[in-house]
């Protein structure tokens, strides 16, 4: 895993003046090679007799958990790169350059999955969002993606320090920034007076529920996913999500976890605000874009109402939610490249009217998208919001479980309103609808739309091998040396 | 003795520094007061026997920070005067005073009460008190418990200097120009227009 991502890095760095597509294609090899290096550390770690272990000095752990969210970045690393391929091309902005940042920003998001000291994790998410940061203002051209670029830039780097000022804090009542040693040291003693501990909790789940989109920390999103170029939208939307969410669940769930019962109504609280915000706003959006930024965000309560089952099982439904987003939001954004058109022109509704007689199977394949993140039976997203919402009502959070299912219904609005534009008969002599231009589907972007709809089914179909993957996908405290 | 005299000195240093900074017309004066007043923070580091922060506080604060706000400076001009009556932020002035008082209110509680929230943790580096430098304890610290953060720093510096690279350069001529060619692409953007008039209007 480690020389994974390395390689990651080092290679992405040394390519050289290569044919067209060479750079996507290169790019997808690393992140499948990533992808290969977690899945044999995965039968490493899930051997009983040898089981997670940590390296470097106790700053990185390897535990099934790590694994798991290695996979799910590569995975968007590939999808995104597949679909970046042909966009780049189509606006005269091929080059290395996005790649090189999208691993990196990866090679970031594998470092917070994999961390086990908060000095890591701060480095992990710095590695990401700076590299995101000139992702989303990569099209020099237009000037919304130059300003999302900024508010993203400004936003974040709030919100590190937020993150930064939360680690000071907790060093400051625990001794230690390694997840191992403070949770040895809360286990050992009692805080007499937990005040300080407590503003780092607080501080600490500003800093990471900013990247993952929560709210109140959510205000950056649906600007910078409106205004940054598709393809690195849809790996905003899930790599960097995914990784946000790692360093949020390992540092709540397993290293504080003796203090559930402090951080727990917080994060009651942010996951209602979170759905209903989320759900709520995407009702009222016209932009297709801005509509599934609002939605991710709902999603992000999905993940949190897991994350405050603080269960055993609400984390294995947060991770299989997180997996199953993955794939369903990079395909969505995936139909959302192609659609756009040159220089994200138009993501308003109408330009998805009648796309099930202009494209039929792109338009089959974002209802897939778009159904599944309703949460539609026989597709992944039913079962992982199936398990979030059954690990809060085994947790007793019945109000939470009802809320999530409230907002769900009122999000499904959101998906079919897309779903009918795409499907509304255009009547004869509608010279509108008639007009709007042919939608060119590249090999490369279909192929990364094959794999998300094949995965998307085939997991709503057959679920019981993702399931025990995530279920297995614990994180684990390995005590620290002396 | 020595000690104080140190102090007495040091403190005089920042003080007239501070002062120096608000009150000076010309920003280039004030920046250079800053230098002054960092320079004495540096010192009474030094006296409390913590050189590393003092090295960190000269070669940081008073070599970089400073010496990019007199870029600044520099590239904005040094004759225009600042006129100070007008306020271009509505209320920033009694928000900066209600903050200024907050933080000395939190800095006071802080030093009243840092005995009782002390946890008693030990720190990952010596006491001040004991026999080697704190610069060897840090260095230790650095490249034992803290190589992997160490090494992750490094590809942070990399990305920052890709992420320049990209963000400082022009958009391709010519890609501009294959824009400006493509005569179908403006006559989408026609048709879109007309699209949405007549969303709008429906």
């Amino acid at each position: 895993m480690g020389g994974a991502l390395f390689l990651l890095t080092a290679a992405a760095l040394a390519s050289g003046r290569p044919p067209r597509g060479f750079y996507a294609l290169f790019t997808v090899i690393t992140a499948v090679l990533a992808m290969v290096g977690s899945a044999l550390a995965w039968g490493r770690v899930t051997d009983p007799a040898r089981g997670a272990y940590s390296a470097i000095g106790d700053a990185i752990m390897v535990d099934g958990f790590s694994v798991f969210f290695g996979i799910v970045i590569t995975v968007a690393i590939a999808l995104a790169a597949l679909l970046a391929d042909d966009y780049l091309r189509r606006e005269g902005l091929d080059g290395p350059e996005l790649y090189v940042l999208m691993l990196l920003s990866g090679t970031g998001g594998l470092v917070m999955a994999m961390a086990n000291d908060l000095i890591v994790v701060f480095l992990g998410l710095e590695t990401l969002s700076i590299a995101l940061y000139v992702m989303a203002g990569f099209q020099l051209r237009r000037l919304e993606s130059q300003e999302s670029a900024i508010k993203y830039f400004v936003l974040g780097s709030f919100s590190s320090a937020f993150l930064l000022y939360g680690i000071a804090l907790v060093y400051g009542a625990t001794g230690s920034t390694n997840f191992s040693r403070i949770a040895d040291f809360l286990a050992d003693n009692l805080l007499a007076a937990n005040g300080l501990l407590l503003a780092g909790f607080a501080l600490l789940l500003v800093g990471l529920g900013f990247k993952v989109a929560a709210v109140p920390f959510h205000v950056w999103t649906p600007d910078v996913y409106q205004g940054a170029p598709t393809p690195v939208t849809a790996f905003l939307a899930s790599a960097s999500k995914a990784a946000g969410f790692a360093a949020l669940l390992r540092v709540f769930l397993s290293t504080f976890d003796l203090y559930r019962l402090d951080w727990r109504p917080i994060m009651w609280v942010l996951a209602v605000l979170t759905l209903v915000v989320g759900s709520f706003l995407a009702v009222v959006q016209t932009d297709v874009k801005r509509m599934l930024a609002y939605s991710s965000i709902s999603h992000a309560g999905f993940v949190l109402v897991g994350a405050e089952a603080a269960s055993d099982r609400g984390l294995a439904g947060a991770l299989f939610y997180l997996l199953a987003y993955t794939f369903m939001v990079v395909g969505s954004f995936g139909v959302a490249t192609l659609v756009g058109r040159r220089g994200d022109a138009d993501h308003s509704l109408p330009a998805y009217r009648g796309l099930s007689q202009r494209r039929p199977l792109l338009a089959l394949a974002f209802t897939v998208f778009l159904l599944a993140q309703a949460g539609v039976p026989l597709t992944s997203g039913f079962l992982a919001k199936f398990y979030v919402i059954g690990a809060a009502v085994e947790a007793e959070s019945y109000a939470l479980a009802l809320i999530a299912m409230i907002s769900a219904v009122v999000s499904a609005f959101v998906y079919l309103r897309i779903t009918v534009a795409m499907y509304m008969t255009v009547e004869e002599g509608d010279d509108a609808a008639a007009a709007l231009p042919f939608v060119r589907v590249p090999p490369a972007a279909a192929l990364s739309l094959g794999i998300a709809l094949v995965f998307t089914v085939v997991v709503g179909l057959v679920p019981s091998p993702v399931v025990d993957f995530a279920r297995d996908a614990l994180p684990v405290l390995v005590s620290a040396g002396p | 003795m020595v000690d104080t005299v140190v102090f007495l000195v040091a403190a005089v240093v920042i003080l007239v520094g501070a002062l120096g900074v608000i009150f000076s017309r010309n920003p280039v004066h004030s920046a250079l007061m800053l230098v002054m007043t960092l320079f004495g923070v540096a010192v009474l580091f030094v006296a409390q026997g913590a050189h590393f922060l003092a090295a960190v506080q000269v070669i940081v604060y008073a070599g970089a920070i400073v010496v990019l706000f007199l870029f600044v400076i520099m590239l904005l001009g040094v004759d225009t005067a600042e006129n100070l009556s007008s306020e271009p932020l509505a209320g920033q002035r009694p928000a900066a005073a209600v903050v200024a008082v907050a933080s000395v209110g939190l800095l006071a509680v802080l030093a009243v009460r840092a005995v009782q929230v002390s946890t008693g943790a030990e720190a990952t580096t010596l006491p001040l008190d004991s026999e080697r430098s704190n610069i060897a304890v840090l260095a230790e610290v650095l490249f034992t418990d803290y190589l992997f953060a160490f090494e992750v720093t490094s590809v942070l510096l990399v990305i920052a200097v890709v992420g320049a690279v990209v963000m400082a350069r022009r958009p391709r001529p010519a890609a501009t120009d294959e824009l400006e060619d493509d005569g179908s692409d403006g006559d989408d953007l026609g048709v879109e227009r007309h699209t949405q008039t007549e969303a709008e209007l429906a």
